[in-house]
């Protein structure tokens, strides 16, 4: 065996859920990683901080990206800050949140429902597309994403979009980029459209409702001009009993003013109960009226029980419907019902549930064997499905970026 | 601006050509003679002109499908066109393709308030959207200056903006699904009234593809519950940089106003004539608007107000008024029109990192001087996306040249503080060839190969977004 270059690093560092004795590559520079990639023939697993280990089991050495960190350029004036790949995500919240911003999109932390630790970093948020419920109103992450830099499975270092809001410079491969799983490339850098932090938020419960009234209410309230940054409903709440919930966010008189609307709109739905908390009162997840919203965007009603987890993207009135089919043992709906959590026993076929709908289903939380058995991302019609492995060979001829992590032939 | 020469082996077919696709759809949607492709000749960069070989304006998606199938079979290029709005020769001919316009497909096929979603066929106007569902309360978002014209395909291959993304995101941001016909004839739907992709974002790639990757014959759309009221203000001041600087006060303060424009001395003075609407005698000028119930919008404009006062400004104006409002929004929304009046215009669509601001209008004032030729400057401030208008002459040879010229400078300059060559005008043919400025080799070769995968011959609009240096050994395999 050759001698290991010094950038590669033995023993092995603790990665997450699934460790395997293999060595760990950890590059440094984009340089480094470029070469690194240029020369890999066999497969790697592309790593952030390893706590989000969605996807088809992967074998190969560990290429982790946990040492390109640092913020590269913040402009508080401009909404917009550019981080390496590998930075811890507190990291970059934290150097917002002194400036009073804020990543739109809400990234969930997906330790406590995986059961994973380690440091969530930005580049794993993007490469999985994380959003939370302010998803809804300021778009998922892939919309915050303004440009990347990645290098592709050949080694080539690429850049595309940029740091302004407005680019139509040639083909959008930030979007494409965002939600490839480290597929398609292993990214470098990252640039966001950042928002200003909120002096108040308020919080309404409705308490009680069937899974299709939840659905209406929220219909109601996210087609209204109160502009609700989040929408969810559980039939098991905190306390066990079904809440709907609704977030307004804005300055404190606004706030107010939006929240008595609403609670007069939702009327025919029963008392909302307003809870108001001011910034100034709280960290960034406090008690009360961000602590719920920490609850639903970790779902962490489905911490600690156990079984499969499954993430559906649907239409909004068809989720109800969809769930009264599952059989779940749990579920959540956030994104005004748009996005169902479901909760069901180990190795369930939730697809053949559910047969032909309108939406996606990816198997979040499962055994090594479930997410083996069953495709972990939701099946794709013959034609998508071929553009999807026409570009994975385009962007990794060698096959050797997460290889089968998707599924099929990507 | 060179577009490849014409393949004389395509031309020679084209009676050929046209018996096909008169085969396949109704007689008047199939126009093959000189008096009526002349029409088809350019879109809104009139500078470029070239009739194209047929013209076809199918209105089904089944129809579209019929023609790309025969035109992939026999080798013709094929050139999408929207409403014919690009400023960027996006929908510019050459003599031996096929345009295919959506103006026929142009119904709205479901509107759903419960999941806030429209769908329509692509040839539908953007304004014709917000009009199927404002008497409801609803709109869509994206508003291009040219929205009472340009067509949602159009929108969606160019990833169109407007004046009111600094709050509601563009194009990309407001897509939720297409249904996408392939150049081999392939019918696929991408996305739809649910979020985000199964697998790969398509939808994401396809949107602000320039009609390359495909065609879109029917889009899901977000749509949006109007808010309880808008009102702006209108700030002078006596330079730019003091303009500049109270933009990026205002954002870090907090609010998120949903438009902040900015016009300077020329485009003041050039429209204050045109439309006579009022506005100060100042260097410098800002349009800031922002939404909510009246209670809202007077706690939002007091901390922009504040913020202004600061920096003393020459003229500080807060709507009273329906009429107030409109006449603020008149300068700005005739800006355009405007300076056409007085002269020709070649419109730019750079953007800038806000921060960079002072500094590229102070160069670009000097690069005014260097080139001999005046420029305006109008444009979104918040994002910074600008459109310098460079004024020349048509009718004095070489004028253009020069024009062209300076405003590859500008995108130039833009691409050195950080921006880019275009925020939401689209590459076409006019930024074609400027790409290397702001891309590697390799960048570029990525992008080509992706379109590779969607259209492996180049028969899709295959002479745009790429320096045809760089295009040209994936071209000519089509021939």
């Amino acid at each position: 065996m050759q001698a290991r270059p010094a950038h590669i690093r033995n023993p092995v560092k603790n990665l997450g859920a699934e460790k395997e004795q293999a060595a760990v590559l950890t590059p440094e520079t984009e340089i480094e990683l470029a070469e690194m990639l240029s020369a890999a023939s066999a497969p790697l697993r592309v790593q952030g901080g390893g706590t989000r280990p969605i996807g088809r089991p992967v074998v190969g050495e560990v290429l982790s990206m946990a040492d390109m960190r640092g913020i590269e350029l913040y402009e508080p004036g401009a909404l917009t800050i550019v981080v390496k790949a590998g930075t811890p995500l507190a990291d970059v919240e934290a150097a917002l949140a002194a400036e009073n911003q804020r990543l739109p999109f809400e990234p969930m932390d997906h330790r406590s429902l995986m059961g994973t630790e380690g440091v969530p970093t930005i580049g794993g948020v993007v490469a999985a597309n994380v959003s939370g419920p302010r998803r809804i109103q300021a778009g998922a992450c892939r919309d915050s994403l303004i440009g990347v830099r990645f290098v592709d499975g050949r080694g080539r270092i690429m850049k595309n979009g940029g740091r302004v809001m407005k680019n139509v410079t040639g083909y959008d491969l930030v979007k494409l980029m965002a939600g490839s799983y480290g597929t398609l490339g292993v990214l470098s850098e990252l640039s966001f459209k950042v928002l200003p932090g909120v002096a108040a938020t308020a919080c309404l419960r409705l308490r009680g409702l069937d899974d299709e009234t939840a659905v209406a209410a929220m219909a109601a309230a996210l087609g209204s001009p109160f502009e609700v940054s989040g929408a969810a409903h559980t039939p098991n709440g905190p306390d066990g009993d079904p809440v709907t919930m609704l977030r307004v966010e804005g300055f404190e008189a606004s706030v107010a003013y939006r929240a008595g609307r609403l609670q007069a709109l939702l009327d025919p739905f029963g008392q909302a109960e307003i809870e108001t908390r001011l910034a100034a009162d709280q960290g960034a997840f406090g008690a009360g009226a961000g602590a719920i919203w920490r609850w639903v965007r970790d779902v962490d009603g489905f911490k600690g029980k156990d079984g499969d987890v499954w993430r559906i993207s649907v239409k909004p009135t068809d989720a109800p419907g969809l769930v009264a089919k599952l059989d779940a043992r749990d579920v959540l709906y956030d994104w005004g019902g748009g996005l169902v959590w479901a909760l069901v026993p180990g190795g369930t076929d939730l697809r053949a549930k559910l047969v032909d709908f309108a939406g996606h289903a990816t198997l979040i939380r499962a055994s090594k064997d479930t997410r083996a058995r069953l495709p972990v991302f939701h099946p794709e019609a013959a034609p998508i499905a071929a553009l999807s492995a026409g570009l994975r060979k385009q962007f990794d001829p060698k096959g050797i970026l997460n290889p089968g992590l998707m599924g099929g032939e990507v | 601006m060179e577009m490849p020469t014409p393949d004389p082996a395509i031309l020679a077919k084209k009676s050929a050509v046209v018996a096909r696709l008169t085969s396949v759809l109704p007689k008047d949607a199939v126009i093959h003679e000189e008096a009526g492709t002349r029409a088809y000749e350019c879109d809104a960069l009139t500078a470029y002109k070239c009739p194209p070989m047929v013209v076809v304006l199918p209105s089904t998606t089944q129809e579209v499908v019929a023609v790309l199938k025969i035109c992939n079979e026999m080798g013709v290029p094929v050139v999408p066109r929207g409403s014919g709005t690009s400023l960027a020769g996006g929908a510019l001919p050459t003599a031996d393709s096929v345009i295919l316009g959506v103006a026929r497909l142009n119904d709205v096929l479901e509107t759903d308030y419960q999941n806030r979603i429209i769908r329509v066929q692509s040839g539908r106007t953007n304004l014709s959207v917000t009009g199927a569902v404002e008497e409801d309360g609803f709109f869509y978002a994206p508003d291009p200056s040219s929205q009472l014209a340009c067509a949602i395909a159009g929108n969606i291959a160019m990833n169109s903006g407007g004046a009111h993304c600094l709050k509601y995101g563009v194009t990309t941001n407001n897509l939720l699904g297409v249904t996408l016909v392939t150049m081999d004839g392939q019918v696929m739907e991408i996305g739809g009234a649910h979020l985000d992709a199964a697998g790969y974002d398509l939808l994401g790639l396809v949107c602000g593809s320039e009609g390359q990757l495909g065609v879109v014959t029917e889009a899901t759309l977000r749509i949006l519950p109007k808010p309880e009221g808008a009102r702006p203000v209108l700030i002078g001041f006596d330079d730019n940089e003091t303009a500049g600087a109270c933009v990026a006060d205002i954002i870090k303060a907090g609010v998120l106003p949903v438009a902040i424009e900015f016009m300077d001395r020329l485009c003041i003075e050039t429209t204050e004539k045109f439309a006579n609407a009022g506005y100060p005698d100042c260097n410098a000028l800002l349009i800031v608007e922002v939404e909510g119930s009246e209670a809202e919008i007077d706690e939002q404009l007091g901390v922009i107000l504040q913020i202004a006062r600061k920096y003393d400004p020459v003229e500080l104006r807060e709507s009273k008024s329906a009429e107030e409002s409109a006449k603020i929004w008149l300068g700005r929304k005739s800006a355009f029109g405007a300076v056409g009046q007085i002269n020709d215009y070649m419109c730019l669509d750079g953007t800038i990192p806000v921060s960079s601001l002072p500094y590229v209008l102070r160069r670009i004032g000097e690069m005014s001087k260097e080139f001999g030729l005046e420029v305006g400057n109008v444009f979104h401030a918040g994002d910074g996306n600008m459109h310098p208008l460079i004024l020349f002459d048509a009718n004095k040879p070489g004028d253009l040249e020069i024009c062209e010229a300076f405003g590859a400078e500008i995108l130039k300059l833009c691409v050195e503080v950080g921006g880019c060559l275009t925020g939401e005008h689209g590459v076409g043919i006019e930024k074609r060839d400027l790409m290397t400025a702001q891309f590697t080799p390799e960048d570029l070769e990525l992008q080509m190969q992706v379109k590779d995968v969607f259209d492996p011959a180049w028969l899709l609009n295959p002479a745009k977004v790429f320096p045809l240096e760089a295009s040209a050994s994936r071209r000519t395999l089509a021939a």
